[in-house]
């Protein structure tokens, strides 16, 4: 067994940070309370921070939710081991990403302020009146969910093994710092709720700015420039693989990648917003234009995510060693190492820690966010539909807690490449409620058993087509996300592939029911609910003042 | 904050006059010169940085960097221009729409709204 040294210093800061991050999470209960509202009593108190973040804080929050401490370890760590198809096309994916948020996530924000919907299921339901097709929505949430915060463990596991943590021979102490910060982690999220992590953020990210800067600054100055650097990743990425007999890696695509190039980055902007947790860092912020206005201030992240990519190539050049504990080469220990090898160590310490406690935002966001879809889309629509608002925070808060201690199993117990996998999968997956949402938003057009069906081919086709790519070197099944059209040589992301085929079944299908006048559900929602800005009135209180009752207002379900 | 349709916060109290309902239009019609330019904007956004065709090359170098990195790290606020240009289109022929909706008086329910409250709220 390979036993690594404890960096004290380094160690130290990670802690102390740590610490302070921790009792900032708890104070958060208290942040932005409205005066009548007394403790976290409802979902839009607890699970959604009371609606009413602004555009900074909403910037941050977004800015932690979406760039994980996996993000920072696994691009680089793509970037050093293959390059740029599986690594830098993380560039395009978020340059992408804000015009499509910009163009659907507003209207998906009005409908919602006006219907009180907390989760794109509660959407769903609301605009066929078919609780089953929320189900399908919130089941693939849930589970696309767990093996994503899963990995911001292996993130947090990244850091620790750098630090010389965890090189025990005893299972439980090895994970015990892991554990610990887990624990923790669930303790101010059950207390604060989604203010917790929206504090947080605001740290994260400072100093993962601070981090990067200064990396992209002095580490290419220590390292001769980004001359040698690049030539040191051409080099490297050009070599020939002993076991294909193909190149390691691609340095600049050639035209046989560009369509696995611009079909990863298209796919994963798609799916990215139709994660819960991104759904919840929308839903949390106070009007319809915070988001847009975020749309365009969000590409900054972008831009130090690009850089941080490129420190997989200075690795490269600085001969960075990522070897595990039991002596194996493992990439996503890349820029740890690369941190704690050339930083002084007091800075090494603040680097990690900002890639441990970026971890911790997106893992709490993720647990509210899986949380509020059971609650709202499995537990009141199917067990307790006359749930008080009280309830519905009672059980979210519970089930935010077995969301975690399942991901915490999950790391622990079982290979990391499972977990991996398992977010490969969960990508595929989540992009197949892309008909059900985003269509929903603008007609109503499709059948609702029509984008059921489609949902579960799309599911389906994903699944298998991710089994049958086979890792050259290995032999494993699910050994990447791009595999060629059936029939054709062109390869594509599988979510990509399997997103068409869900649309065109969908489309087939609700003509098929149209033709035999399949009955549809109700619509609860009308086309002035889209445009519905903070000012505009909510549904209930339209409601009220009219003294008439129609179905509506918070259930989604007729 | 403002209340400037009669609706108050606590959903009571109403004026008599103002009879707000589901189907009260909240914007005008639109006009479309402010949105094909935004769609136009978004659009050059999304597709520039999915042609790798057009930028997947080794040369020219800039500081050292492959024109393929700094190319696609420079559309990162290119981008960021363009979805701002688009914000600003949209959210000025936005404000005169809700402002136009508040002049006209909250239409009364039925005929007369349907056809705005429709034709208002397709961006």
């Amino acid at each position: 067994m390979n036993t690594r040294e404890i960096n004290w210093t380094a160690l130290i800061i990670v802690v102390l940070l740590f610490v302070i991050v921790a009792v900032m999470g708890f104070l958060a209960a208290k942040w932005r309370r409205s005066t009548e509202v007394e403790g976290l009593h409802s979902l839009d108190e607890w699970g959604l921070g009371g609606r009413g973040f602004g555009t900074w804080i909403t910037w941050f929050l977004l800015g932690g939710d979406l760039y994980t401490a996996y993000t920072f370890v696994a691009v680089p760590a793509a970037m050093w081991a293959t390059g740029a198809v599986s690594g830098f096309f993380a560039v395009p994916y978020t340059i992408v990403l804000y015009p499509i948020i910009f163009i659907i996530m507003s209207r998906l924000w009005s409908v919602s302020h006006r219907h009180g919907y907390v989760t794109s299921a509660d959407f769903v339901g609301g605009r066929y009146g078919s609780r089953w097709l929320s189900l399908a929505v919130a089941i693939t949430g849930i589970v696309a969910t767990m093996p994503y915060i899963a990995l911001q463990l292996v993130g947090i596991k990244a850091v620790l093994t750098v630090l010389g943590l965890g090189s025990s021979g005893n299972v439980l102490l090895t994970d015990l710092p892991l554990i610990l910060a887990f624990v923790v982690l669930a303790a101010y999220t059950y207390t604060s709720g989604l203010r917790a992590p929206a504090m947080i953020a605001v740290v994260k990210d400072l100093l993962i700015y601070l981090a990067v800067i200064v990396a992209v600054i002095y580490l290419p100055i220590k390292f001769g420039g980004w001359d040698t650097i690049f030539s040191a990743a051409q080099t490297k990425l050009g070599a020939v693989n002993q076991a294909t007999g193909k190149p390691a890696g691609v340095f600049v695509p050639g035209a046989a990648n560009y369509s696995a190039y611009w079909s990863l980055a298209l796919g994963s902007a798609m799916a990215l917003f139709m994660y819960p947790h991104s759904v919840t860092a929308v839903l949390a912020s106070k009007a319809r234009n915070t988001i847009r206005r975020n749309a365009a201030i969000l590409p900054l992240y972008s831009l130090m995510l690009g850089f941080l990519a490129l420190l997989g190539f200075v690795a490269i050049k600085a001969g960075t060693k990522p070897i595990d504990l039991d002596g194996s080469v493992n990439p996503q220990l890349v820029v740890p190492q690369l941190f704690l090898d050339h930083f002084p160590a007091w800075f090494a310490g603040i680097a990690l820690a900002a890639i441990a406690i970026g971890a911790l935002v997106p893992a709490a966001i993720m647990s509210i966010a899986a949380a509020n879809m059971f609650t709202r889309n499995i537990y009141r629509d199917f067990i307790r539909p006359d749930v008080d608002p009280k309830t519905e925070a009672k059980v979210s808060k519970i089930v935010s807690l077995v969301v975690k201690v399942g991901a915490l199993v999950f790391v622990i117990a079982m290979d990391q490449s499972a977990a991996i996998n398992m977010q490969l999968l969960g990508g595929i997956w989540i992009l197949q409620t892309f008909p059900a949402v985003v269509a929903g938003l603008y007609t109503r057009w499709f059948d609702r058993w029509a984008l059921l069906v489609g949902w579960a081919v799309g599911i389906i086709f994903g699944t298998v087509s991710a089994y049958n790519v086979v890792n050259p070197v290995t032999k494993a099944h699910f050994g990447g996300s791009v595999a060629p059209i059936p029939g054709t040589d062109f390869s594509v992301y599988i979510a990509v592939s399997a997103f068409a085929l869900n649309l065109v079944v969908a489309a087939l299908l609700t003509l098929v029911m149209r033709a035999l006048k399949v009955r549809t559900g109700e619509d609860l929602t009308r086309p002035t609910d889209y445009a519905a800005d903070e000012t505009d009135p909510k549904v209930v209180q339209i409601e009220k003042t009219q003294h008439f009752t129609q179905p509506g207002g918070p259930s989604p379900v007729a | 904050m403002s209340h400037a349709d009669g609706y108050r916060p606590d959903g009571e109290a109403f004026p008599e006059e103002s009879r707000l309902t589901r189907d009260t239009a909240i914007r005008g019609p639109a006009r479309p010169a402010p949105y094909i330019g935004a769609g136009i904007l978004l659009a050059a956004a999304i597709l520039f940085p999915l042609m790798p065709q057009l930028y997947a090359f080794d040369a020219p170098r800039l500081g050292g960097m492959p024109f393929f990195y700094w190319y696609q790290l420079l559309w990162v606020p290119v981008s960021a221009i363009l979805t701002g240009s688009a914000y600003w289109l949209v959210t000025r022929e936005d404000r005169r729409r809700r402002a136009e909706a508040r002049a006209g008086g909250p239409p009364q329910a039925g005929a007369a709204s349907a056809g705005t409250g429709l034709g208002g709220d397709r961006p």
